[in-house]
């Protein structure tokens, strides 16, 4: 609690007040008329939004936008709405998250349990990487996955089987866990950072080899920044578009960002205003729930990228 | 049988443990650097490493597909020329220009509001715990998510336009989104709405992290709450508004998403940012050496933001 309030008059005048809760109430209808706006028009019919007012509640509140959207909906030139691309996004999200997160925590064991001579330019080399442009490496990047592709294809002729090689899911996980390691790598040292030495020390003079002190004394003990780090990484790569559009921007590999924008700026026939806004939501929605269920360890996962230490 | 398999094993195992007691505690020794090895290798070669090779191509002449022999800095010159070319104005003039507005007015109107918003909230307001979460939603959106929101709101046809004529002020007149001149100010619009509530999460977490102890002080001396905030609370935040900076101004040059979800680009490539230029002229426009100098650009102006702050930041930790 800040003092700038304790101490302020006992007769503080209520014109004051009036005027900071009318300040938060207008912007918090600023905030939310988007998000209004794309929910109320995702259950209105078309000749309800034609004729209309945007604000205005649906008359006959309908889910045929949604049924549309899910598994109708033309994205491109197949006509099967947008659930595969979701699915496509759920098995990209999982292992990314699930190896990136892995990887940060080994990392951040490394780089503050057992430092070596050099640990501080390693950090602060991986460190950049969260802050670069995507551009820059996006086209070598492509290069290499192109690479992968002609492996895959190689072993596909001599054993039958990919390996995954060339598959664009496998591709944008790869990419993803690449890209999503800075920033794993850094929640998880600064959270290591705080926790006690003493404790992996007296492990270690117990005996306990490098792995048992990982798994016995720091894992039980890293549940909140295990929450954070999953939803940060859960957040930034289920709205991905940069990658996907790059690396799986067409046919049915597409993840779910990518068939949005394509549902969206389609020009051929009507333009189907609820269904765009129900898909909308349908792609915003997992991230939102995470926000609505965990929205505390989604600010904090946020800060940490910015205040360190 | 089992006996001397037993026997033999247990010799085996001993003998091992002897021989290999070295070793082992070699291994013990490198384990951490065995287990840092492969994320730091992937960073050096998939982050330094592509850097470089796309600081190479830039100085090839790669139209459609990569071409590995050096032609000198042509892409830079003609991105050099293209600067100054504002009439017709290049793509890469609308670009820069773009960014330059997009981002001055993104950084500045998230810092004011982000920072209006949490001393709002900070004067022990009932029901923060509802406002909050209000203000900091959108960030959880993705930038096409808040693109195809903001599309269909700011739609002459469709949007705010058209609701405010039925409510009757039919002069109301609002087309930004399919203007020309005007279409990278609903960038910004959207922009600042998607990460402004985040930016006042940090201004709030640092206005609670203020020692009340000097306030009480500065009260007791016969401060306004106006000359408060203004003398000892905003100069106090110093560290949160470059944090806060750091974060606005990197996401500023990467944003890509929010244009082509919001505008496709705005009419005849209006609305570009230099993000949306590299991608075009890569890989619609067949100019990758030209597309990659532009992206050696713009990590060079993120490098010379981030560099110093990583730089103090680091070191700092050493005292």
């Amino acid at each position: 609690m800040s003092a700038a309030v304790s101490a302020r008059p006992a007769g503080a005048s209520t014109m004051n007040r009036i005027v900071i809760y009318g300040l938060l109430a207008i912007f918090a209808v600023i905030y939310l008329i988007p998000l209004f706006v794309m929910l109320v028009t995702s259950f209105k019919t078309m000749d309800e939004i034609q004729n209309g007012n945007m604000l205005a509640l649906p008359q006959s509140p309908t889910v045929a936008p949604w049924v549309r959207a899910w598994g109708e909906t033309c994205v491109g030139l197949t006509c099967a709405g947008i659930k595969g691309y979701f699915w496509n996004s759920i098995k990209m999200v999982v292992p990314a998250v699930a190896i990136s997160t892995l990887l940060g925590a080994l990392n951040g064991y490394v780089l503050t349990k057992w430092r070596f001579k050099g640990h501080k330019l390693v950090f602060g080399l991986m460190l950049f990487a969260c802050f670069i442009p995507f551009q820059s490496v996006l086209l070598p990047m492509a290069t290499i996955l192109g690479q992968f592709g002609q492996f895959g294809k190689f072993l596909y002729n001599s054993t039958g089987l990919t390996f995954g090689f060339g598959n664009p899911t496998v591709n944008l996980v790869f990419v993803h866990v690449v890209y999503g390691l800075g920033f794993t790598t850094l929640f998880f040292r600064n959270y290591y950072e705080a926790f006690p030495t003493e404790l992996v020390k007296a492990a270690m003079v117990d005996g306990a080899s490098f792995f048992q002190i990982f798994r016995r004394v720091l894992l039980p003990n890293s549940l909140p920044i295990i929450v954070v780090t999953v939803i940060y990484q859960f957040t930034n790569i289920w709205n991905d578009f940069l990658f996907a559009s790059a690396y799986a921007g067409s046919g049915d590999v597409m993840p779910m960002t990518v068939a949005l924008n394509n549902v969206v700026n389609t020009s051929t026939g009507v333009v189907e205003y609820n269904v765009n806004m129900a898909a909308a939501m349908i792609a915003a929605l997992p991230t939102l729930l995470v926000y609505i269920l965990a929205g505390r360890y989604f600010v904090r996962g946020l800060m940490a990228g910015a205040v360190k230490g | 049988m089992a006996l001397t398999t037993a026997t033999s094993t247990k010799t085996s195992s001993t003998g091992e443990s002897v021989s290999t007691k070295s070793p082992r505690a070699w291994l013990q020794q490198a384990l951490p650097k065995i287990v840092l090895a492969p994320s730091f290798a992937i960073t050096v070669i998939f982050v330094y490493g592509f850097i470089i090779w796309t600081i190479y191509l830039s100085f090839t002449n790669s139209k459609a597909f990569p071409n590995y022999v050096l032609t000198g800095s042509r892409a830079y010159q003609r991105l050099w020329r293209w600067t100054f070319e504002s009439d017709p104005p290049s793509s890469w003039y609308t670009s820069i220009t773009n960014m330059g507005i997009f981002g001055v007015l993104y950084v500045v109107i998230c810092l004011a509001l982000g920072l209006f918003l949490a001393i709002l909230l900070d004067q022990k307001i009932r029901g923060e715990g509802i406002l909050r979460p209000i203000y900091l939603y959108p960030m959880a959106l993705s930038f096409i998510v808040t693109g195809v929101a903001w599309k269909w709101f700011l739609d002459p046809g469709l949007g705010l336009e058209q609701t405010l004529h039925q409510w009757g002020w039919t002069s109301f007149h609002f087309d930004w989104i399919k203007n020309k001149d005007f279409v990278i100010y609903t960038v910004v619009i959207a922009g600042v709405w998607q990460a402004s509530g985040f930016v006042m999460a940090m201004f709030l977490a640092g206005l609670r992290g203020i020692d009340s102890e000097i306030m009480k002080a500065a009260q007791i001396d016969g401060a306004s709450t106006l000359q408060l905030y203004r003398r000892i609370i905003i100069p106090l935040l110093r560290p949160v508004f470059l944090s806060a900076f750091i974060v606005l101004a990197h996401m500023a040059i990467k944003s890509y998403d929010l244009v082509v979800a919001l505008t496709s680009g705005g009419p005849g490539g209006s609305a570009w940012l230099p993000s949306n230029f590299m991608y075009e002229y890569t890989f619609k426009r067949n100019e990758m050496a030209v597309g990659s100098a532009s992206a050696v650009i713009m990590l060079m102006t993120i490098s010379a933001i981030i560099v110093p702050y990583l730089y103090s930041e680091l070191r700092e930790k050493n005292k």
